[in-house]
Formats: structure tokens, C-alpha cells, sequence
């Protein structure tokens, strides 16, 4: 089975944002890059489906500079057979430039499924797996938590969570994409064998201006700020009854919210 | 000089270090309290390809070169001294022996399972009456119609009692040197220099082999320690390894090796207690400020972020050196001495920028500051390092 995984490198979620002094975007000075976690339960998932189809080839694409290469070689690591990078060095992309990209670069691939995280822990804005399904009219199923192959191995069983703890399962025709969401198989780690083996597994690099086809932006970023401090809260103090006298009148005449 | 570690040095070490976060931290406490070796921890770091780290692929190992095992055990230590222990011991004491001097045939034999974690395999060195002065070992073995006959006892052996451990390479005395094989014993020309020592390899369910797990350990209290007794254990003559009368070069062969894991453990357990204390400094507020913006704190922690790296780069180098065929015996004696002493005097002031808690085993310091001590005593005490260092720049008139 050809399997497709579309991953991104995205800050550590406990990394501290900063902002550039001009406000013109994030300062990475001191980021620590990680794969995108949701990503990471999407290269699990996609081991264990070209395990399940009895083999094939995983294929990490990646839309990045060159220090995504670090995460591309972590999932090459984890089992991974080789990677796509686009690189995206000055050229700036919004999620719609990004899917034209992503869709182009794996045309001529003919992946039988693709894998994606549910939306990525940077921008959050949960648009690019969705818009590369459009691209190329394939179906997509967001979020995925459990993913079976279907008994004739072109369809796979997905369960997807719904409001109030309901599972909903679908059984999707592949081509398609899979949003992966935290599921029950927790990404594996590189083994030492398969860090040494990552080495010499190919990435392939293309432009993202080739891929572009004329396409631009849709959005565009007028400045970076970052959310204002919360204001210290107040204490109040005295005997039980007149607290609560006071707190009952500052909560409806000061926060206004009784 | 280049500073870069590769790609996938970079890669393991990230790998190793998350490994420990996710899988060993949570564990510890429970495992240190109840003085527990974890099976299921050592099988997952088997896995992992933690288990036979430097031995040839083509017997079921991973062939990396020594920095990227001390950088391993590094990452191990970091979180936890008894896994990194286990690790360690099994790699450069259980494994090395073997991999190093041990027949195709043995090779063959014993390095699948002890590579991938099926089995482990200790080193019986250390007796009662014999730690840093090995050369009085009183083990014996003696040929008789084909086979070796052991009689003796070992002490605190690393691996030697969990329930997959395949044996153990046990150092023997296997007869009394004629005369002119004298000159072949470096040291003082006593007595005990006339003794002829051979390792051979004893398989755990050998009958009169036990191997008992020693308890109310200080330090690595999820590692297993151990006691071994032979009582008129028999084992085929095809058991020793390498040639008769070699067991002590072999001992201080394997010994140079071990220094650079037991250097990691140092490096990584600094590392460890160093980033609990910076962080706790931060957080911990006394007269209306964090305790780290107290001078007489920020410059402990200053000093021990110095010592880190100079004990990096220290024992980085003696990979280095062993790694590109340099001889690295004195660098490896230095980089042991001095990692460990550096993660004495780390510990020492993380548990004291801490406070009363840092004496609670709530807080990992505690445990930094027990499991530390075992460093300056285990593979050549700071002591017998110091020896080696000294006869080395040619102090001493007498030898
Ligand atoms: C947890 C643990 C795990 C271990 N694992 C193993 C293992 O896997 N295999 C193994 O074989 N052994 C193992 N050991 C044993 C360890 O290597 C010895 O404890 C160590 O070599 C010291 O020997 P000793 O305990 O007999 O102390 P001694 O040799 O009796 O030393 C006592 C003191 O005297 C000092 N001293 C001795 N000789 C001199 C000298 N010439 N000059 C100055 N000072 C001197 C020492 O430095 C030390 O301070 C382990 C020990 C422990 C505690």
C-alpha cells in the first residue's frame, strides 16, 4: 500500500512565543522544533496501516525550510521509507497556497491514502488537510481516532469522535484523507536501528515557487501581538457576610457578569 | 576542531531523552522505593536497540561508535541512575567481555539474546576480600577431565540476579604463573603477582551456580545487585574466554571501556540534578524574590553549569579518542574521576538550593544525591582512578 503522510514542523508546545520587536512575525530565535504532535499520531497510524495491508511504502511530505529536515529524519526513524520536502524558503504561504503546493508535489505519487494530523499546534487554523482533500477531490475525515483497513483493502473503517462522547464510524472509499487526532496507539519511538537506518533513507526537494502554478495568498498577516497580560485579580477580605455582600455587587456591577 | 555531533547523534539523543520523560520517569519513584528491577523497563529499552549498542550488526547489535553510547547512557542518567546502571553494566561489562574476547562460536552463541534484551549478562569481578585490589581474587577453577571447576563467591555484580539473566563471566584463578611469566604482571612483584587469571563464562542454571539479589542498597536501588556462589560449578573447557592466563588484561581492557559509561552516568546525573535545581530556583521565592537571584545561588548554579561542560567535553573527547583507534586508557581514568566528582559537587548544591525539600524523595535531588556516591567507587574507586592517572605521569620512584 503507497501511504502518504503530510507533516509539519511546528514549535514545542512549551515553548515561550515571542514576538519579532517589529511585530512582523514570531521571533524563532529560541524554539525547539518538534514534529507536529498531532502529525506524529498520523506517522503512527500510517505504520500500522502499511503493517495491516502486509507492506507498501510510508512517504513523509513536508512543506518547510531546511530545519524541518530534523522532524522528516525523526519519522524516517520511526519507520518511515522516505520523504517529499518542499522547500518553502521565501516564499510566504497561507494554508490555501499550502495545500496547492502539498496536492502538486504528490500528483504524480498515486498515494492510496494520506495521513495528516488534526490540525496543526502552530497556527491552528485546520485548513490545509481539508483544502488538499479539495484539491484533490478526494474525501477526508476529520478528526480520526481509530483506523482499520477495510477486509478489501481499498476502503479503511475510521471512528471519529462526536459531541457527548458518541463515536461515529465511517467507512471511507481511498483515496482519502485521514486528520489524526490523539488516539489509542501513542507514536512509537525511534529505535537506534532505525536512527542509523534514517540516514540513508532519500528526501527528495522540490521549490515551492515551481509549485505554486501562479496560485497566491489568501491571507495575508498585517502584525503579530501577543495577547495582553491578565490583570492581577483582587482579594477581598473581612467577615464571611460582607465578602459575599461585596463580591455579589462587584461581580454585577464591575465584571457585569450576574 | 569540530563540536558538531552528527544527525543522528542529535536524533538518539532526543529519542533517549524523551524515552526517559515518557517512559522511566513516571516509574521511578515506585521502582526506587520498593527496591524493584523492572523487567518490563529493560525489555522496552531492549527494543529500543539500548542493549547491545556498540557490537557488530551482523550479531544482532547496533555498531555505534562509543560516543554515541555514552551519549545514551548520558540521557539515561539524566533521569535515572538505575536504568542508565542497567544499561551500562549489561553493555560494557555483560556484553564487552564477550564481544571483545570471546570465540566466533561464543560470539555467535550469546550475542542475539544479549542484544536484544531476551538475556542479560553481568561481569563477576569484585569478591569479598577483593575490590580494588582484583589481582587477589580468590575464585578458583580448575581444568579436570574437560571441564572447569569453580569454587569461590562474587560481590555486588551488576545483572546478576534478575530473571533473565544468562550468566555471568566470572574471573578465575586458573593455576600459579612459572616463573618468567612474571614480566607479563604489570604491578608490584609480590606473591600475588604469580597468579594466573582466566575469565570463563558460567551460564546462570549451571548447577551449584547461585546468584542472590542484594538488598538496602543506598544507590541504584532498581538495579539488581548481586551475590554470586560457586560450589563445584562444572562448565566445559570451551567456556573461557579468550586464553588461559589473559582473564586480567581482559579485566582491565573492559575496565577502560566501562569508565566511559560510568563517566556518562556522571555527566547525565549532573545534568539532571543541575536542570531540577535551576528550575526550582526559579519557582522558590524567599524574602520577596526566586532564591536564583540571590548571588551566593546564581553563582552554584553558575559553577555547576561550568563543571558540566568541562566534564562534557572531557569525556566526549575520550570517545573521541577511543573512537578514532588513539589510546584513551588515561583519557577514560579522567573523564570517570572527573564526571563523578563533578556530580558530587553538583548534587551537593542542587540538594542544597532546595532546601529542606531537597531531602524529601518527593523530589528527584534526593535520589540524585544517593545514587551519585556509587560513582566515585564502582569500576576503579576515585582513589584507584588517581593511581592510574599518577603512575601514568611516572610519580611513583618504586615501580
Ligand atoms: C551497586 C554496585 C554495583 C557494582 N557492580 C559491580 C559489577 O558489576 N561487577 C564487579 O565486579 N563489581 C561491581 N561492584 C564492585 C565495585 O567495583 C567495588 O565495590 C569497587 O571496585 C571497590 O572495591 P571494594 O568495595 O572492595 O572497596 P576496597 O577496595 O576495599 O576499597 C575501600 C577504600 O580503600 C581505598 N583503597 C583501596 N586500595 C587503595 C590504594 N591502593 N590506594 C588508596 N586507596 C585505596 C578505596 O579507594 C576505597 O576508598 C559494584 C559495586 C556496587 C556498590
Amino acid at each position: 500500500m503507497k501511504i502518504g503522510v503530510l507533516l509539519k514542523q511546528t514549535p514545542d508546545t512549551e515553548t515561550k512565543i515571542k514576538i519579532k520587536p517589529d511585530g512582523s512575525g514570531i521571533d524563532e530565535s529560541d524554539i525547539k522544533w518538534v514534529i507536529n504532535p498531532y502529525d506524529e499520531y498520523g506517522v503512527e497510524e500510517a505504520l500500522r496501516l502499511k503493517d495491516a495491508a502486509g507492506g507498501g511504502e510510508v512517504v513523509v511530505v513536508t512543506a518547510g525550510s531546511k530545519r524541518a529536515v530534523d522532524s522528516m529524519r525523526q519519522a524516517l526513524a520511526m519507520g518511515a521509507d522516505r520523504g517529499i520536502r518542499i522547500d518553502t524558503e521565501g516564499v510566504s504561504l497561507d494554508s490555501y497556497t499550502t495545500a496547492v503546493i502539498l496536492s502538486k508535489a504528490i500528483q504524480s505519487e498515486n498515494f492510496e491514502v494520506l495521513f495528516a494530523g488534526k490540525q496543526a499546534v502552530d497556527d491552528d487554523c485546520v485548513q490545509v488537510a481539508q483544502m488538499t482533500a479539495t484539491a484533490l477531490d478526494w474525501p477526508c475525515i476529520w478528526p480520526a481516532e481509530h483506523i482499520e483497513l477495510g477486509a478489501d483493502k481499498k476502503s479503511v473503517v475510521v471512528t471519529r469522535p462526536v459531541a457527548g462522547g458518541i463515536k461515529e464510524i465511517m467507512e471511507m472509499t481511498l483515496p482519502g484523507i485521514l486528520c489524526c487526532d490523539k488516539g489509542e496507539h501513542e507514536p512509537r519511538y525511534a529505535s537506534l536501528p532505525g536512527i542509523m537506518k534514517a540516514k540513508s533513507k532519500p528526501i527528495a526537494e522540490l521549490k515551492a515557487a515551481d509549485l505554486l502554478a501562479g496560485e497566491t495568498p489568501k491571507v495575508t498577516w498585517s502584525g503579530f501581538r501577543l495577547p495582553p497580560e491578565r490583570k492581577a485579580g483582587k482579594i477581598l477580605k473581612g467577615e464571611p457576610e460582607a465578602v459575599c455582600a461585596e463580591l455579589v455587587k462587584l461581580l454585577r456591577e464591575e465584571a457585569k457578569v450576574i | 576542531m569540530n563540536f558538531e555531533l552528527t544527525e543522528e547523534q542529535n536524533l538518539l539523543r532526543k529519542t533517549i531523552r524523551e524515552f526517559a520523560e515518557g517512559e522511566i520517569k513516571p516509574k521511578i519513584f515506585e521502582l526506587d522505593r520498593k527496591e524493584e528491577f523492572s523487567l518490563g523497563l529493560t525489555q522496552k529499552m531492549g527494543e529500543l536497540g539500548l542493549l547491545g549498542m556498540a557490537v557488530d550488526p551482523k550479531y544482532g547489535g547496533q555498531g555505534l561508535c562509543s560516543l554515541s553510547y555514552v551519549i545514551a547512557v548520558e540521557e539515561l542518567a539524566r533521569v535515572d541512575a538505575s536504568q542508565a546502571a542497567t544499561v551500562a553494566a549489561h553493555n560494557s561489562l555483560g556484553i564487552g567481555p564477550i564481544y571483545h574476547f570471546g570465540s566466533e562460536e561464543q560470539k555467535k552463541k550469546y550475542l542475539p539474546d544479549l542484544c536484544t534484551g531476551k538475556k542479560l549478562w553481568s561481569f563477576g569481578l569484585t569478591e569479598p576480600n577483593a575490590g580494588s585490589d582484583a589481582g587477589n581474587s580468590q575464585t578458583t577453577a580448575e581444568l579436570k577431565n574437560g571441564n572447569w571447576i569453580i569454587n569461590g563467591s562474587k560481590i555486588f555484580i551488576t545483572n546478576g540476579a534478575t530473571q533473565i539473566t544468562g550468566g555471568s563471566t566470572v574471573q578465575t584463578i586458573t593455576g600459579t604463573l612459572r616463573p618468567f611469566d612474571k614480566l607479563r604482571v604489570s604491578g608490584p612483584q609480590d606473591d600475588r603477582a604469580k597468579k594466573e587469571i582466566s575469565c570463563i563464562l558460567v551460564d546462570q542454571n549451571t548447577p551449584g551456580f547461585t546468584a542472590k539479589a542484594m538488598h538496602n542498597k543506598l544507590v541504584w536501588r532498581s538495579s539488581n545487585t548481586a551475590e554470586l556462589y560457586f560450589d563445584n560449578v562444572k562448565v566445559p573447557e570451551g567456556n573461557l574466554l579468550g586464553k588461559r592466563g589473559d582473564g586480567f588484561r581482559q579485566m582491565l581492557a573492559t575496565l577502560d571501556s566501562g569508565r566511559l559509561g560510568i563517566a556518562a552516568m556522571g555527566l547525565g546525573g549532573a545534568q539532571g540534578a543541575f536542570e531540577a535545581a535551576l528550575q526550582y530556583t526559579k519557582e522558590r521565592r524567599a524574602f520577596g524574590k526566586a532564591i536564583a537571584s540571590f548571588q551566593v545561588n546564581a553563582f552554584k548554579l553558575a559553577d555547576c553549569a561550568t563543571e558540566i561542560e568541562a566534564a562534557r567535553n572531557l569525556l566526549y573527547k575520550a570517545c573521541w579518542a577511543k573512537d578514532n583507534g588513539k589510546k584513551f586508557k588515561i583519557l577514560a581514568a579522567q573523564a570517570k574521576l572527573y564526571c563523578s566528582e563533578v556530580m558530587h559537587r553538583v548534587v551537593n548544591h542542587a540538594v542544597q538550593l532546595h532546601g529542606g525539600y531537597g531531602l524529601m524523595e518527593e523530589y528527584p535531588v534526593a535520589r540524585f544525591y544517593r545514587d551519585q556516591k556509587l560513582l566515585e567507587i564502582g569500576e576503579g574507586t576515585s582513589e584507584v582512578q588517581r593511581i592510574i592517572i599518577s603512575r601514568d605521569l611516572g610519580c611513583y620512584e618504586d615501580l
